[in-house]
């Protein structure tokens, strides 16, 4: 089993997904946050690559982006920042970036860089399925999940598609937008969700938009994982004491999902 | 071309956020459902006759064609259509489709603002709702256009993000359509994106090169050897070459902006030195760094300043059926005052660049020889730019 899969193999468990941009506010940030997200009870860590055109994130993920690139990050950077972590944590590890980076690294070089570092899986925002078949080939061959995206917009022909083809989990976009925290989550999640459920097998987890632990609360009564990003680059932007509240946050957002409330499946 | 999956050989597709996907496929249904219908070409081509001003005149050069002292240079004066440019042409042709698909919502982006007036204008006159993105540093140097398009009721937002121009309003006009997918529709303003768009642009554009080859026939009673074009995201070249692809003997030029220079990294000429990359929803030329950052740009033209460029010129480039060139900032100035003192007429800061590039070649062809240039557009909203570069205050 593959250790997202065994992330998600822990009955009545909802998993909890932090991101962060790597290199953001700096790359000691990095190295010191990630670990606090595995204590805090987090049950994988997406770790962006910054990208210089993020056209799927707001505000708060663009800044991140491009405060790391001039900061000197690079996808090089990124992969040893996730081998570095590899020593230090046990959870799963799965890289975040726009395809253009890994196009221009060269995609099996790419993938085998993942291996060695210890990277369990990717998710490419701006790959939909008629585009990976190439990188899904050699990300099966290296043992890296290749997790797709669904939306609310997503027909059921497009929902049987990723359906077949994402590994790992399938990454449910909330809303019809960019990522950046919300004050409202759309009143149609759990249809949609509901929708995913019937064709899909693999883990369904829940992204954008989710910043508060009611709103996770209510993901977790339909969902596999919970994932929060813009939230906790903004409990970052201070450089040097953001441990505290970050600590906060993610405890807080793991006890709503462990309280005994809402059914699962 | 493209093939179904929206492929000129190994460039375009649709790299785009899964939210867009199924709008996507809506629109190629809905594209695909007009080709057969009469009544959709007939209003466009009605719109484009009384609304646009087409066709618009091949026009023989003669002055500047002495000048030249070679081949003999005839215009293509995409400069008379409505609202000052060829972008008319795609603007009519989206706006329609819009319409037809009950979107009242249009966004679009805009790098000169010549996109952006003839989306204005088009949403004005068909009564849809207009948004358009335009970088904080165009909007300051194409400040005339951004106040055409506000009389014109449209709202133009401005975008702080990276580098303030073309790119970066693109980025935000894609950010706004994931958001509003349901009922915006995006009329993008060049051959890029993700398809159908570049097939899209291209055929609504390609009205000019249909035009220009009956009128040559007419004038000179034959093809011409050499068709010169400018290069941004390259929606002018792409719909004056593509009528011609087939006429083997027509050489097809694209003029990219070489800005400060090639060798200096200030420019925006992405198929003379960009690498094959992923931007904006399709696979091509890209100016990127070693690590796959896109770069940014520079040239003094706000309509060439695009770190991309369509898949369709990637495919001519490679196949060599189309071959590119570089025109720097100080030439295209000199373009520009050329055709002024030469032929009374002034062009856009873009179509410069295409001017400069075919005096020069003229210059070294027979007289037998015949160049087309497309003339995209006119320089009216270039006047505080080229004063400004020419040390004139006004």
């Amino acid at each position: 089993m593959s250790r997202i899969a065994a992330a998600f193999n822990r009955p009545g468990h909802v998993a909890l997904i932090p991101y962060v941009t790597v290199g953001y506010p700096s790359l000691e940030s990095t190295l010191e946050v990630v670990p606090l997200l595995a204590s805090c009870g987090c049950d994988i860590v997406e770790l962006g690559i910054p990208f210089s055109d993020p056209l799927a994130d707001g505000v708060t993920i663009q800044q991140a982006s491009f405060r790391a690139l001039e900061n000197g990050v690079t996808p090089e950077t990124c992969l040893k920042i996730a081998g570095q972590l590899r020593e230090k944590v046990k959870i799963p590890l799965v890289l975040m970036t726009y395809f253009n980076p890994v196009f221009s690294y060269g995609l099996g070089k790419f993938v085998s860089a993942c291996a060695r570092s210890g990277v369990d899986g990717l998710i490419i925002p701006d790959l939909p399925p008629e585009e990976g078949l190439e990188l899904e080939a050699i990300t099966r061959k290296q043992d890296i999940d290749l997790i797709y995206l669904l939306a609310p917009t997503s027909t059921p022909e497009r929902i049987r598609l990723v359906a077949e083809r994402s590994r790992g989990f399938i990454y449910l976009v909330s809303v019809a937008g960019v990522t950046g925290a919300r004050n409202k989550l759309p009143a149609d999640l759990e249809a949609f969700a509901a929708r995913v459920r019937q064709v899909a097998r693999q883990p369904l987890c829940v992204g954008f938009g989710i910043s508060t632990p009611e709103q996770a609360k209510r993901v977790a009564s339909i969902a596999d994982g919970v994932i929060v990003g813009s939230r906790l680059i903004q409990l970052m932007e201070v450089e040097n004491n953001f441990l505290g509240p970050v600590g906060d946050f993610i405890t807080g957002l793991r006890r709503a999902l462990d309280e005994p409330v809402g059914k699962k499946r | 071309m493209p093939d179904k999956k929206g492929y000129f050989g190994e460039y375009g597709g649709q790299f785009v956020p899964e939210t867009l996907m199924p709008v996507l496929d809506e629109l190629s249904i809905a594209y695909e459902g007009l080709k057969a219908d009469t009544a959709f070409w007939a209003e466009f081509d009605l719109l484009s006759r009384d609304y646009s001003g087409r066709p618009t005149p091949l026009y023989l050069a003669a002055k500047l064609t002495r000048h030249a002292g070679g081949a003999r240079i005839f215009l293509k004066r995409e400069d008379m259509a409505h609202t000052g440019a060829h972008k008319i042409n795609n603007a009519l042709g989206q706006g329609l489709l819009a319409r037809r698909m009950g979107k009242k919502r249009i966004i679009a982006e805009t790098g000169a603002g010549q996109h952006g007036v003839a989306t204005a204008a088009v949403c004005a006159m068909l009564g849809l709702d207009c948004i358009i993105y335009m970088g904080e540093k165009d909007i300051h140097r194409q400040s005339l256009n951004v106040f055409r398009m506000k009389l014109m009721g449209a709202e133009v937002r401005s975008v702080t993000s990276g580098s303030q121009t073309l790119k970066d309003a693109i980025n935000e006009a894609i950010r706004d359509w994931v958001t509003n997918a349901r009922d915006t529709y995006y009329l993008l303003g060049s051959v890029v994106g993700p398809y159908p768009y570049p097939m899209m642009v291209r055929d609504f554009q390609s009205v000019i090169g249909k035009e220009t080859r009956q009128q040559i026939l007419a004038q000179a009673g034959r093809l011409p050897d050499y068709i010169v074009a400018c290069v941004g995201g390259g929606s002018n070249a792409m719909g004056i070459f593509y009528p011609f692809l087939n006429d083997k003997e027509v050489k097809l030029i694209g003029v990219e902006a070489a800005g400060r220079g090639l060798d200096t990294g200030e420019h925006a000429a992405t198929l003379m030195a960009g690498r094959v990359g992923v931007l904006h929803g399709s696979k091509s030329y890209v100016l990127q760094d070693s690590y796959g950052q896109i770069k940014e740009t520079h040239s003094i033209s706000a309509g060439l300043d695009y770190p991309g460029v369509g898949p369709e010129h990637s495919y001519l480039k490679d196949s060599g059926r189309a071959s590119y060139v570089a025109v720097s900032d100080e030439e295209a100035l000199e373009g520009f005052q050329l055709l002024c003192r030469a032929e009374g007429i002034t062009p856009a800061l873009e179509s410069a660049h295409a001017i400069f590039h075919a005096v020069k070649m003229a210059g070294s062809l027979a007289q037998e020889q015949i160049i087309v240039v497309n003339l995209s557009g006119r320089g009216d909203k270039d006047m505080g730019i080229v004063a400004e570069a020419l040390g004139v205050k006004l």
